[in-house]
Parts: C-alpha cells; sequence; structure tokens
C-alpha cells in the first residue's frame, strides 16, 4: 500500500476523531451554560441530593489523576527503569485529566462566575480550599516534573522533582478522602478510613486508565507491548484492585458493629435498590471480581485492557454508590423516631440524573482525552524501548 | 379683600400652589449626566456624599459596607443599600435597575458592567406592608412595630410570663 | 361654669396609673431585652442569641412558624418540593415502639462549632460574633459542601432565578441560604418572626433570648427544666434547643 496515502488516511481518521471529542467536551459546555442560566433547577440535583452525576465524573478524573501519576513515581521514585520510560505520559495524563475533572467541578458551581472568589477567599480550615491549593500546585510540580523527564538537560533532577510529585499527589488525594472523610453529619462518610481508601482507590483507577491510554498509543503507533511490562502491570494492577476491595470489606465490616450504622450498611447491602445492585454488580462484580479473575489469569495484552475498562466501570459504580448512595440515606436527627416533613426527613431520598448533568460529566472526560490527544500528538509521549531490561 | 369670591379665588390659587410645592418635595428629580443619562434622585434632598465623589467610589462603599453589615452586624442607615433605593428609584419603573431608565442600570449598561446585586437583592423600595429594616433607628420607624410601645408589646409577647411556670413541662 | 369636684377623677387618674404600672413593670425589666444595639455597633460576644422550643406546646399540623418565617423573609414555594428552599420546617414524630408522636420546628440550629463553617471553601459560611450562623451570599460560590455537612439539613440550595425579593431581605440563585435567625429583627431588638408569630397565636412553644444573659428568660428557663440539643452526641453546642422530646 502507498506509505503516503497510508499516512493520509491517518491523518483524517484522526481529524475525525479529535472533531468527535471536541463535539463532545462543546455539549459539556453547552450542558453547564444551560445549567448555569437557568439554575440548576434543570438538573436533577435538589437539597436532598446535593452532589450529583458530575460530582460522580469529577470525582473519578481527580482520583485517577493523582493516581496515573504512580507509574511515574515508580519510575522515578522508585528506580524501575521500564515504569520511567512510561513516566512522560503518566505525567500527560495526570494533567489531563485532573483539568477535566476541575472543569466539571467547576462549571457546577451554583455560582461559577465567582471562581476569582474562591481563589482569593479562601477559608484555610476547609478541605475544599486546601484542594484548591493542592491542585493547583499539583499542575506546576507535574509540569515542572515533565520538563525534567523530556529535557535531556534536565533529567537529573528527574528524580528530586518525582519524589516531590509523588509526594504531593499523596497529600491530594487524602485531601480528596478527606472532603467526606471530615463531614460528621452523614452516616456514610466521617471516617478517617477514607483517606487510604481513597489513596488506593486512586492507584486502582490511575494504572487502568493508564493500561486502557497506553494499550490505544500503541496500537495508533502499530507497536506492541512488551509482554514482561504487561505482566508486571497488569499484576500491579492487580493487587491495587484487591486492596480496593479489601478496604471495601474493612469499611462496611466495621459498620456493622456499630448499631447505629446497621440501618445504613442495610440500605447499602441489602435494600437499596439501584444502590445495592451497583454496589454488588458494578463494584463487586464487574469492578473488583472478574477484573482480578482476568488479570492474574490472563497473557494477553487485550484481555487486560478490557480488565482495565471493567475497573473504570467499577469504578464509576462505586463513586455513584458512595457519592449518591451516601446522601440519598436521610440524615437521622432523632433516633428511635420516625420523622416526616416537607423537607424530605424521612424515606431514602431518590435521584434521578438529568441529561445536563450526564453531558457535563462527559465533558470533563472528553476534555481530558482531547488534551491527551493533543499533547501526545504534538510531544513524543511513546514510552521508549531503549532501557535497559530490569531482571525479573 | 372683602368680595368673597376674589378671596375664594385666591385662596384657591394658594392651595393649589401649596400641593403643587408639597408634591413636588416627593418626585424625583432627575438631572442629565454628561452622557445624558438621567440622575434620578428624589428632588430636595442631597446624596450621603459627593457627586463625584459616588461616581468614582460607590462601588468601594458598597464593597466595604456589605462586609461590614455582613460580618459585623452594622446597619447604620448613611451606606444602607436600601436607602439608596428609596431615593433613586424611578417612579414609572418603580425600580432602580429594570431598564435603562433606571438608575443604575442607566449608567452600568452605557458602561457594559453587569450588576450582580439585584441577582439577590430587590430593586425596589420597601413597600407598605412595612417589612423592618434595620436601618431605620427603631425611633424613627414607621411602622407599628419599631415604635417604642410596638418594641415592648413584642417583646412581652415573645416572652410571656408563662402562667403554668411549674406545670410547663410535662 | 361650676367648680367640678375632681376627687373622683383623681381617683380614677390614680387607680389608672397604678394600674399602668402594674402592667408596664413587666415590660419594662423585658425592655434590657428590646434594647436594640445602635446601628453603628458591631454585634458582640457579650451576647449569644438562641431559641427555646417546648415541643409539648407544638401542635401537629400547625405551621405558624413556618408562614411567617415564609412572609418575613420571601421565602415561597415554586412547585418543586424537592428543589424548594426551606428556612424552617415543621417535622412530626412517632416514637416507633410506644406510638408517642409530637412534633416541633427545625431550622438552622446556629451551633457553637458549626461544620458548615468549618467546610466553606470561601469562608461564606461564618459565625457572627454573637452566634448567629449565615452565609455571607456574596463570597457563596454556591458549591453545596455546607450542605453535605449539616447534620440537620438546614441549609437549601437556591436553584431558580428569584425576582421577588423583600427589601432589605435578599436572596438569589446559585447560592446556598438558611435560617438566619431573622438577624435583621435580632439586631433591630425584635425576635425572629417565627418566635414571634408563635407568640401571637399564644401557643408559647417558641422563646428567643440572650443565652449568655443569665436574666433573660430563656436563660433561666435553660436553668430550671431539663432541655436537649437535637443530636446532642456531635457536640456542636447548638443555640436552638428543645423541650419535651
Amino acid at each position: 500500500m502507498n506509505s503516503e496515502a497510508f499516512r493520509k488516511n491517518d491523518q483524517s481518521v484522526f481529524y475525525a476523531v479529535l472533531g468527535v471529542i471536541g463535539l463532545v467536551v462543546m455539549a459539556g459546555l453547552g450542558a453547564a451554560y444551560y445549567m448555569e442560566h437557568h439554575g440548576h433547577v434543570v438538573t436533577g440535583m435538589t437539597n436532598q441530593i446535593v452532589w450529583g452525576l458530575p460530582h460522580v465524573f469529577a470525582l473519578f478524573l481527580i482520583v485517577a489523576a493523582s493516581g496515573v501519576l504512580n507509574v511515574a513515581s515508580i519510575g522515578s521514585v522508585f528506580g524501575k527503569p521500564a515504569y520511567k520510560a512510561r513516566a512522560p505520559l503518566s505525567g500527560l495524563l495526570a494533567i489531563a485529566m485532573l483539568a477535566g475533572g476541575l472543569m466539571v467541578l467547576m462549571l457546577d458551581l451554583g455560582r461559577a462566575d465567582r471562581l476569582i472568589i474562591a481563589m482569593t477567599y479562601l477559608n484555610f480550615k476547609s478541605v475544599f480550599a486546601l484542594n484548591v491549593f493542592l491542585y493547583t500546585v499539583f499542575f506546576t510540580v507535574v509540569a515542572l516534573y515533565l520538563w525534567t523527564l523530556m529535557d535531556r538537560k534536565m533529567h537529573g533532577y528527574s528524580k528530586y522533582v518525582g519524589l516531590a510529585a509523588f509526594i504531593w499527589r499523596l497529600a491530594l488525594t487524602t485531601g480528596t478522602g478527606a472532603i467526606f472523610g471530615f463531614l460528621v453529619a452523614r452516616q456514610a462518610y466521617g471516617t478517617a478510613l477514607l483517606a487510604p481508601m481513597f489513596i488506593i482507590m486512586s492507584f486502582s483507577y490511575g494504572l487502568a486508565v493508564f493500561l486502557v491510554a497506553q494499550a490505544v498509543m500503541y496500537r495508533w503507533n502499530k507497536r506492541t507491548l512488551d509482554e514482561a511490562v504487561l505482566r508486571r502491570m497488569k499484576n500491579l494492577l492487580g493487587v491495587f484492585v484487591a486492596a480496593v476491595l479489601y478496604l471495601t470489606a474493612v469499611y462496611h465490616m466495621t459498620n456493622l458493629y456499630f448499631a447505629k450504622q446497621v440501618d445504613f450498611e442495610h440500605f447499602i447491602l441489602l435494600d437499596g435498590g439501584i444502590y445495592t445492585k451497583l454496589f454488588w454488580i458494578g463494584q463487586i462484580l464487574i469492578g473488583s471480581i472478574l477484573p482480578l479473575f482476568l488479570l492474574f489469569t490472563t497473557k494477553k495484552c487485550s484481555t487486560v485492557v478490557f480488565a482495565s475498562l471493567l475497573v473504570i466501570l467499577g469504578a464509576f459504580a462505586q463513586l455513584y454508590v458512595f457519592i449518591i448512595g451516601g446522601q440519598a440515606f436521610p440524615l437521622n436527627l432523632f433516633p428511635g423516631m420516625e420523622a416526616t416533613s416537607s423537607f424530605f426527613d424521612s424515606g431514602i431520598h431518590s435521584y434521578s440524573p438529568s441529561l445536563p448533568e450526564f453531558l457535563l460529566g462527559l465533558g470533563g472526560l472528553a476534555a481530558a482525552v482531547l488534551i491527551t490527544v493533543i499533547a501526545a500528538k504534538v510531544l513524543n509521549f511513546m514510552p521508549k524501548e531503549d532501557y535497559s531490561q530490569a531482571a525479573h | 379683600m372683602s368680595n368673597p369670591a376674589k378671596r375664594r379665588g385666591v385662596l384657591g390659587w394658594l392651595c393649589a400652589a401649596l400641593g403643587v410645592a408639597l408634591l413636588a418635595g416627593t418626585i424625583s428629580a432627575s438631572a442629565h449626566d454628561e452622557h445624558g443619562h438621567k440622575v434620578i434622585a428624589k428632588a430636595g434632598t442631597t446624596c450621603v456624599r459627593d457627586d463625584e465623589f459616588m461616581r468614582r467610589n460607590h462601588m468601594k462603599i458598597l464593597m466595604h459596607q456589605r462586609d461590614l453589615t455582613m460580618h459585623k452586624g452594622i446597619r447604620t442607615t448613611k451606606d444602607s443599600l436600601v436607602d439608596c433605593i428609596e431615593c433613586h428609584v424611578n417612579p414609572k419603573t418603580n425600580s432602580v435597575a429594570s431598564s435603562k431608565e433606571d438608575f443604575c442600570m442607566g449608567c452600568h449598561s452605557y458602561a457594559a458592567v453587569k450588576l450582580d446585586c439585584f441577582e439577590c437583592h430587590s430593586d425596589k423600595p420597601k413597600s407598605a406592608d412595612g417589612v423592618p429594616h434595620p436601618a431605620v433607628s427603631p425611633t424613627e420607624g414607621k411602622d407599628k412595630q419599631s415604635g417604642l410601645s410596638g418594641k415592648m408589646r413584642g417583646q412581652m409577647q415573645a416572652n410571656p410570663i408563662s402562667s403554668n411556670i411549674g406545670g410547663g413541662v410535662k | 361654669m361650676s367648680k367640678t369636684d375632681n376627687s373622683r377623677r383623681q381617683f380614677i387618674g390614680a387607680g389608672v396609673a397604678a394600674a399602668a404600672g402594674l402592667v408596664i413593670a413587666p415590660g419594662v425589666t423585658l425592655l434590657d431585652l428590646a434594647h436594640a444595639r445602635p446601628a453603628d455597633e458591631a454585634a458582640s460576644s457579650a451576647n449569644r442569641w438562641g431559641m427555646l422550643i417546648d415541643s409539648t406546646k407544638c401542635a401537629t399540623g400547625c405551621n405558624d412558624c413556618v408562614t411567617a418565617c415564609g412572609k418575613e423573609n420571601g421565602v415561597a414555594s415554586t412547585g418543586h418540593p424537592e428543589i424548594d428552599p426551606q428556612w424552617i420546617r415543621k417535622i412530626e414524630l412517632k416514637e416507633v415502639k410506644s406510638g408517642r408522636s409530637h412534633s416541633l420546628p427545625m431550622m438552622c440550629q446556629h451551633c457553637a462549632e458549626p461544620p458548615c463553617v468549618d467546610v466553606c471553601p470561601t469562608g461564606a459560611s461564618f459565625k457572627r460574633a454573637d452566634g448567629i450562623v449565615l452565609v455571607d451570599r456574596h463570597i457563596c460560590i454556591g458549591c453545596r459542601y455546607c450542605m453535605m455537612a449539616c447534620p440537620y439539613k438546614a441549609r437549601s440550595f437556591v436553584a431558580e432565578p428569584i425576582t421577588d425579593q423583600k427589601p432589605g431581605r435578599p436572596r438569589g440563585v446559585g447560592t446556598v441560604e438558611a435560617c438566619t435567625m431573622c438577624v435583621e429583627r435580632v439586631d433591630a431588638g425584635m425576635s425572629p418572626a417565627c418566635v414571634e408569630a408563635c407568640s401571637s397565636a399564644n401557643h408559647g412553644a417558641m422563646l428567643f433570648g440572650d443565652l449568655n444573659d443569665s436574666n433573660s428568660e430563656i436563660s433561666k428557663r435553660i436553668a430550671t427544666y431539663a432541655t436537649t440539643q437535637v443530636r446532642a452526641d456531635l457536640a456542636l453546642n447548638t443555640g436552638v434547643r428543645y423541650q419535651g422530646i
């Protein structure tokens, strides 16, 4: 086949894909404008479910963003050459996903026009405000880290900046978990376990996203991933998925020993309708057990990618149950009594996600993909294979 | 003037003149500034600050006062937004920001500076139902609740000396 | 004109004066409470405003406090019950085992350790020196984190543009709001609208006053009768106390 025509074909496919992703981003921005103009009444979010589908997408992106940097950290901080070669791609994905997640969060604000205020009036006791600080510095640190990785003159510094990035992303993920962990009001939150849980979740989601992105890049550039590298990474993902499963078990088992938490556990584990289904089928079966089985029994790249996609689906299910299920369960102001009021003090709160919310969340996801695709086209983020083979 | 008709005529004109004078106190004077924008303000009154000062600094006063009022509870009449509106309301539209003819919107639409205030604050003057607003000090309040006797009445009603102190709790 | 005998008039006058004195005397002590803070004086921590609600005097189905709040602050239903802001609501309670039922109004509890203040990223949710917890809607960005944090579900998000605000009671779309304890009225020396409505209707279920003043009616009652705070285990030291729950 004529190589010129082949390349031209590739180009047009590339721009077509870029166009589609761009359209999704535009749809997300349009949804945000619609919500801003008409008020949140056009969404499914209410005074009972205050954080909805956009927050599920945003939190996935933010948690996965800090986790995807892990690949680079294993390279720079723990000195594994196979991972070090992948560090630039990992850094790019971190920046892109954090940008996408923050885009969703900021556009969902009731007064998004007051973003400057959010950056100038900071209440440092609020973990949200600390997060604003953590996210902005994260961008800078990772950008610096990318510079040390990709500029030959700066290679010597990559170890130090990599360490800084590693510590910073741990702080960032702890902060993200603490958003919920510091809330005393609701039965789903308010536990110190959420900080390490979010860190492990970030490891798992981040690596899953990385494997998918890496596979796409390799396929596009018609290269095959080295089997040894694939084996290491898939096993690592398996370990992370198992760790998330472990912490989930600890979280629920502990709750079951607290009499005041038993009603909430029954809701999540037994009779919560959609939330119970999403927990057992989405998070546990599709998101944990099936991927574990696939990851530890396969050698094929395509199966690993499929397992990673399952982990991502499970991640969405987990976040949906956590964020929305946690709000759906009513606050218990008067233990031992049934309370009814005009403000929905009793009964499970209902929530039906609306199209604008879904589009906004999807738009953020597409923005992350767009940034990655454009950057990968412009700069060379393909993992180099000329590292010295580490002993396995 | 012994002629009764003449007396009635003069008296009538005097009454008419008095009526007009009284009315003039309530209608708004509207001067035009150099851009041709109506500067609506209650006739016979002066602004709490200089015109030129206000033109340049009203936003600073508003920003500073809102923090004082919100966080410290300082509700002096001088810089009260509700009092600004009382004076600057356009009697035709009963508002300060509903159209380009109104006081605030006139300049703001020309300068293309979006007004955020009236997303939350009412752009209309206090209505007759007398929602007590704190900028009017209680002794000069018009509604019955802010008069001295009204306050006493309100307090006695709010803090009833219960007749069954002993049996109030089951 | 003959000389009138004023003795009866004097007697009646003296009697009226004495009766007036007896009637007004209690008001004179209460006048201390009614003394409005001067407009240019800041709120101080010498006061701590609180409410005492006697739920035994609260009738099931009575909504006087809720109606008064709506009228005072311009909070009205827009036909979307799940989205409508509600600053105060009546909760009907029924004990599961015994079936005993009673009701009470629930609003922002104006905690001394408010979780909503701790979590607000911009500091819009704040506690004033005299204990009233407010949302500074000038700097609220509408993130709704305080709504997640409030243990009493006191806060509401304004989800629709509002155009008919009451002058002096600003509220707008995209910000979070809650019971302000009628701070504008309190600063003018009055009690909140809900308390006023409950008293005018002679239900006697709600009492407002200065918790820091040991001579106030509310402090005396709290010192005499058993009162509780809702979700007392959270140790938030609420400004709103309840009897009979």
